[in-house]
């Protein structure tokens, strides 16, 4: 019963970090129609960023969860306005394709420049330790990255459904065209949410960086499940998104202690079961899919 | 329903002689001049010229197919393949963008009446830019239409169709719209809801909103027109004022295969 609790809550965690960038995703695609392929080296950029902060400027942890998100916001409005912006008029398949070469291009260069073999972190001074609930003892680390996407989670939600511009980016990802022909120039706010997705991959990157392998590859693993938390959640569902992550985050968790050699598989059964059901996703709308 | 009646619109004009080409009664506010659209190698609209004044309505008339979404649509800015200009209130739109367009006051009311299934009824309201003075209070939206009220939280989605009609209409009029493009707002709705829209459409242009209409519903249409384009193979076949077409009606619709 305690391995029981400990893996829910490791489950929990990692589907913290697959809901954070699955909502990124999910802006990116409702504002934009871009699938960004390029959102798992974006997430594996923000661990890398925060390695780097922690070795050259000695910045630990929490400066790295305020600094990398506004880098890679900065990071995505460049992405946006230098590179997506001039395919988004042509078929979606050729963003998908710029950010597939993007992603390419970004490992090799964080390959070249810090190897293969991975950059050390640490668990944040506080949080290392373990809390011990009766005969449980769990990490605090990942009691606090659990706690933390899902703040973050429910800020967005609610950014996304109380506030104007969150009103905007619901009507834009409904029906772009009928958006603009309400007289809101929708354009304007294409590159801010762009920048605003990719920064919500980097922040799951700095939760990762104290519990995962910093490598130039770690997010081409990550990249491909969470194009299944996507498809699970409901393309451009923005409460799929995040249900579906952490779903799968327990699903991985449970998969990995109980049946290790099934624990890739298990996900993507998942997904399968679940587009058989709903090919649209669980909160996916008919006409999205 | 229950909603105060709206006020009967005054024509002010009640005994215009029915010419082939009716004069218009005041300067226009909405002048489209030689439209051509395409879809790809497809002509769709040959040299289409209309022109709408404040406070009347003229509808688009013809079978389907015969180019009158499209004129609605390229009049937005919705549409690419393009030659023609559009002018509103003297302001030359021809290059602006859709979004340029709506700000400039024209009011679109898509067919298929574009509410927002992510946006309750009061956010489906409250999403345009307020664009003129005249642009209606959420008050008076709510007292005009108190069913809106009364479902304000509800998804968009969640009305019935009629009531949907007037949310689409609502929310241009909440915007201040000066010209709004109706496409087929009687489509699929009950006689007693049809009429209710035509009260409607009498009430907003009695404050000096223009109207351009597509209609299939010819008789709801030749009951709230000042004037009728009948369109056909993207062609205006014939420009009529309202009581002409009342009294041609039938001669009229068989000439276009109606």
């Amino acid at each position: 019963m305690s391995e029981f609790i400990q893996y829910t809550l490791q489950g929990l965690a990692a589907g913290g970090f697959y809901a954070l960038s699955a909502l990124g995703l999910a802006v990116i695609f409702g504002v934009l129609g871009v699938v960004n392929f390029s959102h798992g080296a974006c997430y594996m950029l923000g661990a890398v960023i925060s390695a780097v902060l922690l070795a050259e400027l000695d910045l630990g942890f929490w400066p790295a969860l305020l600094i990398v998100p506004v880098v890679m916001f900065c990071f995505g409005v460049l992405m946006e306005r230098l590179l997506v912006r001039w395919l988004l008029a042509l078929d979606p398949l050729y963003n998908f394709l710029l950010t597939f070469g993007l992603t390419l291009v970004l490992v090799e260069a964080v390959k070249m420049r810090y190897g293969v073999s991975g950059l050390p972190y640490e668990v944040p001074a506080g949080l290392g330790g373990q809390v011990t609930l009766g005969s449980v003892s769990l990490s605090t680390y990942a009691i606090f990255a659990c706690v933390f996407s899902v703040v973050v989670c429910v800020a967005v939600g609610l950014l996304i459904t109380r506030t104007r511009i969150g009103m905007i980016v619901r009507a834009a990802t409904e029906a772009p065209e009928r958006t603009r022909a309400l007289g809101i120039n929708v354009g304007r706010w294409v590159t801010p949410v762009f920048g605003f997705g990719i920064a919500l991959a980097g922040l799951a990157g700095v939760l990762a960086a104290p519990t995962r392998a910093i490598t130039a590859e770690m997010g081409s693993n990550f990249i491909i499940i969470l194009f299944a938390v996507v498809v699970i959640g409901g393309l451009g569902s923005i409460l799929g998104a995040v249900v579906a992550g952490f779903l799968v985050g327990l699903v991985e968790a449970y998969g990995i202690a109980y049946a290790p050699a099934y624990a890739q598989i298990v996900i993507f059964v998942m997904m399968a079961l679940v587009v058989l059901v709903r090919p649209s996703g669980l909160f996916g709308r008919e006409e999205i899919a | 329903m229950s909603e105060p009646a709206p006020k009967p619109a005054p024509k002010p004009e009640p005994d215009r002689a029915p010419v082939a080409a009716p004069a218009r009664r005041h300067t226009p506010m909405l002048e489209v001049t030689g439209m051509s659209a395409w879809y790809g190698e497809a002509r769709v609209l040959t040299d289409v010229s209309i022109e709408v004044a404040p406070g009347e309505v003229v509808t688009l008339v013809g079978r389907n197919g015969a180019g009158k979404t499209t004129l609605l649509r390229a009049v937005m800015g919705l549409h690419r393949q393009l030659q023609g200009s559009v002018v509103l209130d003297g302001v030359e739109l021809t290059r602006a963008s859709a979004d340029r367009r709506a700000r400039a006051g024209l009011g679109w009311v898509p067919d298929d009446r574009g509410i927002y299934a992510s946006l309750t009824v009061a956010e489906n309201l409250l999403l345009p830019p307020v664009v003129h003075d005249d642009a209606w209070s959420l008050e008076r939206v709510y007292d005009f239409f108190p069913v809106l009220h009364e479902r304000r939280d509800f998804p968009g989605t969640k009305l019935s169709g009629g009531e949907q009609q007037m949310l689409a209409m609502a929310r241009v009029l909440r915007m201040g719209s000066r010209l709004l493009l109706l496409d087929e707002p009687s489509e699929g709705l009950a006689p007693v809801v049809v009429e209710r829209i035509g009260e409607i459409i009498r009430a907003i242009t009695a404050a000096g909103v223009g109207v351009l209409l597509v209609e299939q519903n010819v008789r709801f249409a030749s009951t709230v027109a000042d004037r009728h384009y009948l369109l056909a193979q993207g062609r205006v076949e014939l420009h009529v004022a309202g009581e002409e077409f009342r009294a041609r009606e039938s001669e009229l619709l068989t000439h276009l295969g109606m």
